[in-house]
């Protein structure tokens, strides 16, 4: 396969990058260096989500000749291997002995909760490319965290919104059984009125859904509403089009995306999901990213990819707003929050909690003519849509 | 409830518990016959199904791929077997599962570098893509049947082999006192690898018979791993019927208890308890009928006897 060897790659990479980095901390140049840490799921079942947003990053920063926001650019890859504790050893390596000024990352939330702490009690600046937890959008906002993804429970909430609109009477759930799962449920319920038929929950990496699609069949919903991430949702979706369901709508959170499609494949065609972009995104500084991401990467990018991009831009313009002096990070913060940069999603901009508002989307798998799978937007859910827990926030 | 629906879920059931038995064969031959704890069994059944997946994108024909996956994961298993596991045997139970936690940890990464860390899929073969109507609005894949059907055909070609033949005999007796056969005059070492490598195959070919219905990743073998070793402890260590039978019953109360323990709660709670309940109970059911079992039969079901 093509993209084999990259798996191997950045373990390797990252760990040349590291003692590169390490044994290369001489006196800096006269000139400042912008250093930006990356801290990315690369590793695992899930590495291909890390892999999207590394890719993205590379090529945004690819795209600016090296240097963002006109100052000569490292950036130090690693790899958090989806685990709180190593995630922090990393994080506390980028920043102490690596001195980076910016950290990008992580993917999950999990790996988010360990890092804030350790990243924003430091100068550096921390900004997540996917993982929005509830916990940091309200109350425990910091002024030196900033999301280019989304809440949430925004997510959860667009397909929500959608069943109601649509007039579904008797919808059924299905979830992992655990935090976030829960959480999913609490999400679409948030604007879903209807009758809930079952709230399902499945444990944790379940494979075989085919007692799970049983029940679906013999409860006849109007809708089934799901979120599973990764091999799990694979599974799913291959199994719920076998099972001849698909005259049931499948709405669903973070289960079919560019991540998992290339495995899903025509089964997934036709299911809903929720997003704040989809390649087929009407904009030609998208188009373009497209264009480029495919051509460097062989594959589709998701949203993991454009908000990592998102995330170089975001830097780009604060350092430029500044002249490029990256010492003064309260500067660079008041500059970030502006949100003055080119978002690939078109309209973009920072809620007091440094979250986005943005515009949602229904998305709709699609197969392309030239064979490949992709997302596309089929409706605008929300407007310029804020997350609920910011009023709790007492940043401005 | 209605009886359609518990039947496809009996239906489901057994598909799983077929599965589940298929994996602990292998299992419970290397740890009844060899005192080998193999932790890496789990990691042979992913690879069987990224050798077919890989196989049969290479010929295009599933079949033909299975073909091929068969004896290359046989021959993967004895080069595991020659490299790592044969230094393991004499030594005591924590090494080898140290030793065959490293191999799996070592060959999930080994197929991502190979294959990729994204999931793959095997399209079903044309020949079985049909699917059964097995009540209103639910069609179950033909491609399920077959593998139930499969699976009873090797269960049953497992027992004749065991029960009837010389090989089966030494197997036997391997597994009640190895130094004896030894001493004999029977190459003990040669029985060990001809069983490894034959479990590493019934593992190699569980993961290519669902390849078409999951996806093929790195880790798939690690959950199903935990489950085999409850099927061989319930069932008995060392014995291929006591396998067969508690992978049945761990098929089914798993698939049942999940379905219906819910609804059955909601007789004596009220709908939000009993949902609460039962999502907290049914992952515990088949530890909970381990420990049942146990409690009455400390030897499992069908011991070795010995």
């Amino acid at each position: 396969m093509k993209n084999a060897k990259s798996g191997a790659g950045i373990a390797g990479g990252a760990i040349a990058a590291l003692a590169f980095a390490a044994a290369l901390a001489a006196p800096a140049a006269a000139q400042e260096k912008l250093k930006i840490g990356v801290i990315l799921t690369l590793s695992g079942p899930a590495a291909n989500l890390g892999e999207q947003a590394r890719d993205a990053i590379n090529l945004a920063v690819k795209n600016l000749g090296g240097k963002v926001g006109g100052v000569d650019t490292e950036v130090v890859t690693v790899d958090d291997e989806l685990k709180p504790d190593v995630s922090v050893t990393k994080v506390k390596a980028l920043l102490e002995r690596d001195k980076v000024d910016f950290v990008i990352g992580p993917i999950f939330s999990n790996v988010l909760q360990a890092i804030h702490k350790p990243v924003t009690d430091s100068s550096a600046i921390l900004i997540s490319p996917n993982a929005g937890p509830s916990s940091y959008a309200g109350k425990m906002c910091s002024p030196n965290f900033f999301v280019t993804s989304y809440q949430n429970d925004q997510v959860h909430a667009i397909l929500g919104k959608y069943a109601q609109d649509k007039g579904y009477k008797r919808v059924y759930l299905m979830t992992p059984n655990y935090q976030a799962g829960k959480d999913s449920m609490a999400g679409f319920k948030s604007q879903y009125k209807g009758e809930v038929v079952e709230e399902s929950y499945v444990p944790l990496n379940t494979m075989d859904f085919s007692a799970e699609l049983a029940k679906i069949a013999a409860a006849k919903p109007d809708a089934v509403f799901t979120f599973m991430p990764g091999g799990p949702g694979v599974n799913l979706v291959k199994q719920y089009r076998q099972a001849g369901l698909q005259n049931i709508p499948f709405l669903s959170a973070f289960t079919v995306d560019e991540s998992t499609l290339p495995a899903q494949q025509d089964a997934a065609v036709g299911m809903y999901g929720g997003a704040n972009w989809a390649p087929n995104f009407d904009n030609a500084l998208s188009k373009k990213f497209v264009a480029d991401f495919e051509a460097a990467t062989g594959k589709v990018p998701g949203t993991y990819a454009i908000q990592a991009y998102d995330a170089i831009s975001l830097i780009d313009s604060a350092v430029k707003a500044t002249g490029g002096k990256v010492s003064d990070k309260k500067a660079i913060e008041a500059a970030m929050k502006k949100a003055d940069f080119k978002s690939l999603r078109g309209s973009f901009a920072f809620n007091n909690n440094n979250y986005p508002i943005q515009d949602l989307y229904l998305v709709q798998v699609a197969k392309r003519p030239d064979g490949k799978f992709q997302t596309e937007i089929r409706e605008k859910i929300f407007t310029a849509d804020k997350d609920p827990y910011a009023k709790d926030c007492a940043m401005k | 409830m209605s009886l359609t629906l518990f039947l496809v879920q009996t239906l489901n059931g057994l598909q799983f518990g077929i599965l589940l038995f298929l994996i602990a064969a292998g299992l419970t031959l290397v740890f009844g016959v060899m005192d080998f704890i193999n932790l890496a069994h789990g990691v042979q059944y992913m690879v069987g199904a990224y050798l077919a997946a890989w196989f049969t994108a290479l010929t295009g024909d599933f079949f033909l791929g299975l073909l091929l996956a068969l004896p290359t994961a046989l021959l993967f298993g004895l080069l595991l077997e020659w490299l790592v596991f044969r230094h393991l045997y004499g030594r005591d139970h924590l090494d080898q599962v140290l030793a065959t936690f490293g191999v799996i940890l070592f060959l999930n990464e080994a197929v991502k570098v190979a294959w990729g860390s994204s999931p793959l899929s095997v399209p079903i073969p044309d020949a079985f893509s049909g699917s059964v109507r097995m009540m209103d609005g639910l069609l179950y894949p033909v491609w399920r049947l077959v593998v139930i059907g499969s699976g009873f055909a090797i269960a049953i070609g497992l027992a004749l082999l065991v029960s009837r033949t010389r090989l089966g005999m030494l197997v036997r007796a391997g597994a009640v006192n190895a130094p004896m056969v030894s001493a004999l005059g029977v190459d003990i070492g040669r029985l060990f690898m001809i069983v490894f490598g034959f479990g590493a195959m019934l593992a190699g070919f569980a993961g290519a018979m669902v390849a078409p219905i999951l996806s093929v990743e790195p880790g798939m073998g690690d959950n199903i791993l935990i489950l085999a070793f409850v099927v061989i402890v319930i069932g008995g260590i060392g014995s291929i019927r006591g396998a067969f039978a508690a992978a049945l019953l761990v098929g089914l109360v798993d698939t049942l208890g999940r379905s219906f323990g819910p609804q059955m709660l909601r007789l004596m709670l009220d709908p939000s308890a009993a949902s609460q309940t039962g999502r907290a109970l049914a992952p515990m059911l088949i530890y909970i009928l381990m420990a049942a079992v146990l409690i009455v039969r400390p030897a499992g079901l069908f011991p070795a006897q010995r």
